[in-house]
């Protein structure tokens, strides 16, 4: 049988039919229809994962202030902050998620996971999880193979990117794909995991995508911190067997329904919601290009 | 129905920041160039369009392209630092945002390069997620990805020629994946664009640039 990811219920009823973990179809979906050895799929996944595990550090060691000046070290000053407003677990997790997106908005080397605007809760969820519960690199690899596939079933029934879907697209599936991964690595079953996915997808829809002056930070670089959160609580209502009610498949078709009934300007077009703000309009003179030739209607090339 | 995605298009690609239609996919672009002119250039003039135009700054596709000119990878730690190393290498560079080329992709760009004697003309567009579509070049229409290995030919325009190369590349195992020809007028240059699911020998290469009313060959490998 062809394993495809058409929706999480049949990726369920595949592992509970052959007696599969939940990451192993999505490895033998990746050998199978994508022709990649085994052995390749997990270095390519433990070269992802230290290369977010490095974006996390770099964050916090070298200077992180864009070019527009709107990003400007907030993950090292999180980090630092002699305030501890819950725990210093927490404040690590939030510290970690802005410090990679941090680097993706300040032109350093990252994982797009699934995209580069979300790519700082991974490395947030997923170094905060090793560190705190003492995981193996081997499991990481089957955390990320069951994170993609949670990312791989929301493409193909929803959307997973800014323009489509909005930021619920985004920000919202890697989010879900973390939850996902830290309750199948501390080992819940796979309808806990699925809640978990299902809960996450919750309280992250209706999120549209409204970026200042266009650029990859204000607010994605907070709302990296703040579904990086979510994928935490997520997991701990899924994994204390809390149901999601409305199952994980339904959630993402609503996240579906929700991108494509949200009007153009939320959607990575900057002219809705804070781009269209007094002040993102502002900062968006202050950095875009705007001496710009404009050409005859007639000329192509 | 488009193909299904990979493991490695959901964790991935690793790229540089901060975003993959701004920043990897301009990289390509530029790698495309590069590959063209076998080599860095001495002399470039980049065109951004449309919403590149007012963008290219703030993404830092301005050091993308020169990164990818310079033959850097998308996951290349000194894109950051493009300008400056583009600066040491001596390369003369020129920016021009043109807005309002409506029969264009919005972010399309459009590169002029010449080192030595050699000169190339190249156009892409960003499509998002990486994934970028030269639809130019040297004058020639084109759509290709650069995913794959991709043979570009410059013939005369004569009976024959596309049946006679296609079957020198059967003879070297090469599975032709997408072909497109363009000429000039009849009897003029004709450009011949062939993607391939891998490459072929060096030694077939050769063979089909001595061919007497072949122009040139220039074989890209994929950008990635």
């Amino acid at each position: 049988m062809a394993i495809l990811f058409d929706d999480f219920k049949s990726w369920k009823a595949y592992c509970a039919d052959n007696n599969l973990a939940l990451y192993e179809p999505v490895l033998e979906y990746e050998t199978t229809q994508k022709g990649h050895a085994h052995q390749d799929i997990t270095d390519g996944l433990l070269r992802a994962w230290q290369v977010m595990k490095e974006a996390v550090q770099t964050g916090f060691t070298e200077d992180m202030k864009s070019r527009s000046g709107m990003i400007d070290n907030g993950g090292k000053k999180v980090k630092n902050s002699p305030i501890t407003v819950l725990s210093p677990e927490f404040q690590m997790l939030v510290a970690r998620a802005l410090s990679a997106k941090e680097v993706n908005a300040c032109m350093g080397r990252i994982v797009a996971a699934p995209t580069a605007g979300a790519s700082g809760i991974l490395p947030g969820v997923l170094v905060t999880l090793q560190e705190l519960h003492q995981i193996d690199d081997t499991k990481m690899v089957e955390c990320l193979l069951v994170a993609a596939g949670i990312a791989l079933i929301i493409e193909q029934n929803a959307s997973l990117a800014g323009a489509v879907g909005g930021c619920q697209a985004e920000t919202g599936s890697a989010a879900a794909m973390g939850s996902g991964a830290i309750v199948y690595a501390l080992g819940g079953n796979v309808t806990q995991v699925f809640n978990a996915v299902a809960i996450t997808i919750q309280c992250m829809l209706g999120l549209v995508c409204d970026p200042v002056a266009g650029l990859v930070e204000v607010p994605c670089v907070v709302r990296n911190a703040s579904a990086a959160a979510i994928a935490y609580s997520s997991a701990q209502i899924a994994i204390s067997n809390v149901d999601s009610v409305i199952p994980v498949d339904e959630c993402v078709s609503a996240m579906g329904e929700i991108g494509q009934s949200m009007e153009s300007r939320y959607k990575e077009t900057a002219l809705g919601g804070l781009a269209a703000t007094l002040t993102g309009n502002a900062i968006a003179k202050k950095v875009l290009i705007h001496d710009i030739e404009i050409i005859d209607e007639g000329e192509t090339t | 129905m488009a193909e299904r995605s990979s493991v490695f298009d959901m964790i991935g690609p690793v790229m540089i920041g901060p975003s993959s239609s701004h920043t990897a996919g301009v990289v390509r672009i530029g790698l495309v160039a590069h590959l063209l002119l076998n080599s860095a250039p001495e002399k470039c003039t980049v065109t951004f369009y449309n919403s590149f135009a007012t963008t290219f700054e703030g993404h830092g596709s301005d050091r993308a392209i020169l990164a990818g000119l310079m033959g850097m990878p998308t996951d290349d730690n000194r894109i950051k630092t493009a300008l400056d190393v583009a600066k040491e290498r001596g390369i003369a560079y020129q920016f021009k945002p043109v807005g309002n080329a409506s029969t264009m992709h919005p972010n399309t760009i459009k590169i002029h390069a010449t080192s030595g004697d050699r000169s190339i003309e190249v156009t892409g567009q960003s499509l998002g997620g990486g994934v970028i579509c030269i639809v130019n070049v040297n004058g020639f229409t084109c759509n290709f990805s650069a995913g794959t290995d991709t043979l570009i030919i410059e013939a005369d325009d004569v009976k024959g020629s596309i049946a006679f190369i296609a079957d020198v590349l059967s003879a070297d195992d090469c599975n032709i994946a997408t072909m497109s020809c363009n000429r000039r007028g009849k009897a003029d240059i004709a450009c011949l664009v062939i993607e391939i699911d891998s490459p072929p020998r060096d030694i077939t290469i050769q063979y089909l640039q001595h061919l007497t009313w072949v122009r040139s060959v220039n074989h890209l490998k994929s950008v990635r």
